[in-house]
């Protein structure tokens, strides 16, 4: 990466104070998105995905969330330290977020219009304190976002209330709704989970048409390596609060380092292979209330050895910025 | 929503039915003879026949039943044995003072009760915490005539802030009466001296009697704005810069406020029988006293007028609710 990144994670290490102990989160996240990039987050689930995105806008409450080092630059900004003022300023029209689940996200006793006015007449006021409230202009432009992610009908559904929509269609209100104050990046966290096959392909193929159109900088969070394949350029994996392994997707799908990444291909089922055959990763996640000593992964690794029992460092690849969480690159790799 | 209506208006109806029957049946088959009671104790046993034949009570209990409900179709509530005036009359007279009563609490109780309950919620386990939870289970638990006494002894005795009990000093001329609120009636005829009277007289047994409705009233909306503000869909509006403010205030809130309001309504029927407590520690001659002395007096027709009139308050309160819980959340709207 030549250009400086848009957003870029260095050492972030975040605990969760429970009832039962200490819960460490993540243990030093380093991610990088550069300006029109896209990056996919991959791992099982609780593997620390959606955690590490979240306090990019700060949205994790603390307690019982502790960050204990690290940053989150935006175009070399700390998000962790900036002034509740700055995020308003920052919310919806820097950075914007979707999520997960469609049917939840959105506030049930409103009307899909009365909320994607509110959030649009909101960033007017961020960006002008005396900017004078205009509804009308405000209502056309929510318009204009729905028609944007090909909702059909705009001008009649924004009178609807959430409940009378389709999960498909929530999505894309809430895809509108994070894309009408114009962000420069948008993070994406599990946009596609909780949908229909058929609907997840529609989805994408709006994202991914969005992100062309408005020239944007986008973090995917999946646990579907198909959609990191089809939307990404770089992909980021996860393992148990850290990343394990990270390159562009041709190096790490075609080449994967490590054993983790290989486990995961190795586990995505193929028509024709006889279910039989279906490959899963022995063992389960580390409790991460007490995480093992060392590589996280060592228990389910195959090809763990006796250093193991020590944390493992980041093996950068000179030339690119493809990085590997494992002993077994002590030495280095080759250029793949 | 008209249909709704509709819909809520024929059910009361037929529950209002049902409460006849109920009333009906449980005081004519109660033991004591009210003709007996009526007559005194050194009545001959013809005067009680008499007095037997008069009202009606040698009749078979059907032919009873039917006399009764044309009787209340027609405004006729019966005759009180003990008052010897119709019992219409005198609940025109005492009504009208336990609705001004019962008014003010719920009042009280909202107004207090959902600012309470929103600020213990946002600061959780914060010293206003603390201090709401300990007033509002002790407002569960505490009985409210024992507090209706206290409030008397500490406020009335003490302190001499507030008088004792009744609605006016003795010596001042009560309002015309318009609507019977003495509150409502000074204000109409701009006997504003009065008013101020009132209010001051209204002010003891209001606070004990809204306590514990007070009391049930923070704790739902308290636990309701805690389970509402981790929502999926209040983390998504934060996410797209919704102030917090207008996050608690409006998109937490309209949401909080469903089960709130079921609670509301419920204790506001409970507050009528309340009343029969408050008012005989705090000498309010309502529809609690006439119905306390009706029943010791074995007084049957009052007595049944004021648990119809109870009941009714009941059913009316629970039909409005109905139609509030309508018009704040389209879902309910849907499914009517």
């Amino acid at each position: 990466m030549t250009e400086a990144p848009v957003l870029e994670i260095r050492d972030y290490r975040l605990n969760f104070n429970t009832f039962d102990g200490v819960y460490h989160a993540l243990d030093g996240v380093n991610l990088a998105v550069g300006k029109g990039q896209s990056l996919g987050i991959v791992g099982e689930t609780g593997c620390g995905k959606s955690v590490t995105v979240r306090n990019v806008l700060g949205l994790l409450p603390s307690p019982p969330a502790e960050v204990i080092s690290g940053e989150i630059l935006y175009n070399g900004k700390d998000m962790l330290k900036v002034t509740p003022e700055e995020m308003q300023k920052i919310r919806g029209i820097e950075i914007a977020m979707i999520f997960q689940d469609p049917m939840t996200y959105l506030n049930p006793v409103f009307t899909i219009g009365t909320q994607m006015i509110d959030v649009i007449l909101t960033h007017q006021k961020a960006l002008d304190r005396h900017a004078r409230k205009n509804r009308k202009e405000a209502k056309a432009h929510a318009i204009e976002m729905l028609r944007k992610v090909h909702l059909p009908n705009p001008e009649s559904q924004i009178d609807r209330y959430p409940h009378e929509l389709s999960g498909g269609m929530r999505q894309r209100v809430l895809i509108a709704m994070a894309l009408s104050g114009s962000p420069k990046l948008l993070i994406a966290d599990e946009p596609t989970t909780a949908l229909d096959v058929t609907i997840q392909a529609q989805i994408l193929d709006l994202i991914a048409e969005l992100v062309e159109d408005m020239g944007l900088s986008v973090v995917i969070i999946t646990h579907d390596l198909g959609v990191v394949a089809k939307v990404c350029d770089n992909v980021a994996v996860m393992y148990a609060g850290q990343v394990v392994e990270y390159g562009t997707i041709e190096e790490v799908f075609g080449q994967p380092k490590h054993p983790y990444t290989e486990g995961l291909l190795k586990s995505i089922p193929h028509p024709g292979k006889p279910p039989e055959e279906l490959y899963g990763i022995p063992g389960f996640l580390p409790n991460l209330l007490t995480p093992p000593k060392g590589c996280r992964f060592q228990a389910r690794c195959p090809k763990a050895m006796d250093i193991c029992g020590t944390p493992p460092k980041n093996r950068n690849n000179a030339a690119h910025d493809r990085t590997v969480l494992c002993h077994l690159y002590e030495e280095g790799f080759a250029d793949a | 929503m008209l249909y709704m209506i509709g819909k809520r208006s024929i059910l009361m109806l037929g529950m209002l039915l049902g409460l006849l029957v109920i009333t009906f049946t449980i005081s004519h088959v109660a033991p004591g003879d009210p003709a007996a009671l009526a007559a005194g104790p050194d009545a001959t046993k013809e005067m009680v026949q008499e007095i037997r034949e008069k009202y009606g009570f040698d009749k078979p209990l059907v032919e009873q039943f039917f006399i009764y409900v044309g009787g209340i179709f027609e405004g006729n509530l019966g005759r009180s044995v003990y008052t010897t005036r119709p019992v219409a009359q005198d609940l025109a007279v005492y009504f009208p003072a336990t609705l001004e009563l019962v008014i003010y609490s719920i009042l009280f109780a909202i107004v207090l009760g959902i600012p309470m309950g929103v600020i213990s919620a946002v600061k959780q386990n914060g010293w206003v915490d603390n201090i709401v939870r300990i007033i509002s289970s002790s407002g569960v638990g505490l009985p409210m005539f024992w507090l209706g006494l206290m409030l008397q002894l500490y406020f009335g005795l003490q302190l001499g802030w507030f008088p004792l009990g009744g609605r006016l000093d003795l010596m001042t001329d009560p309002p015309t009466t318009i609507t019977g609120m003495y509150t409502v009636d000074a204000l109409l005829t701009l006997r504003f001296g009065v008013f101020v009277e009132a209010l001051h007289y209204m002010v003891l047994p209001a606070v004990a009697l809204s306590f514990p409705a007070l009391a049930s009233i923070v704790r739902v909306n308290r636990a309701e704005m805690i389970e509402t503000l981790s929502l999926d869909y209040v983390t998504n509006a934060r996410a797209q810069g919704i102030s917090k403010f207008r996050m608690i205030a409006i998109y937490a809130l309209k949401n909080a406020m469903l089960p709130t309001l079921a609670i509301i309504g419920l204790r506001f029927g409970w507050m009528l029988g309340g009343t029969v407590l408050i008012e005989s520690v705090f000498d309010w001659p309502g529809v609690g006293l006439y119905a306390l002395q009706a029943i010791t007096a074995s007084d049957f027709e009052p007595v049944m007028a004021v648990t119809l009139i109870l009941g009714a308050w009941f059913m009316l309160t629970n039909f409005l609710i109905d139609i509030i819980y309508g018009i704040l959340d389209p879902r309910v709207r849907a499914r009517a």
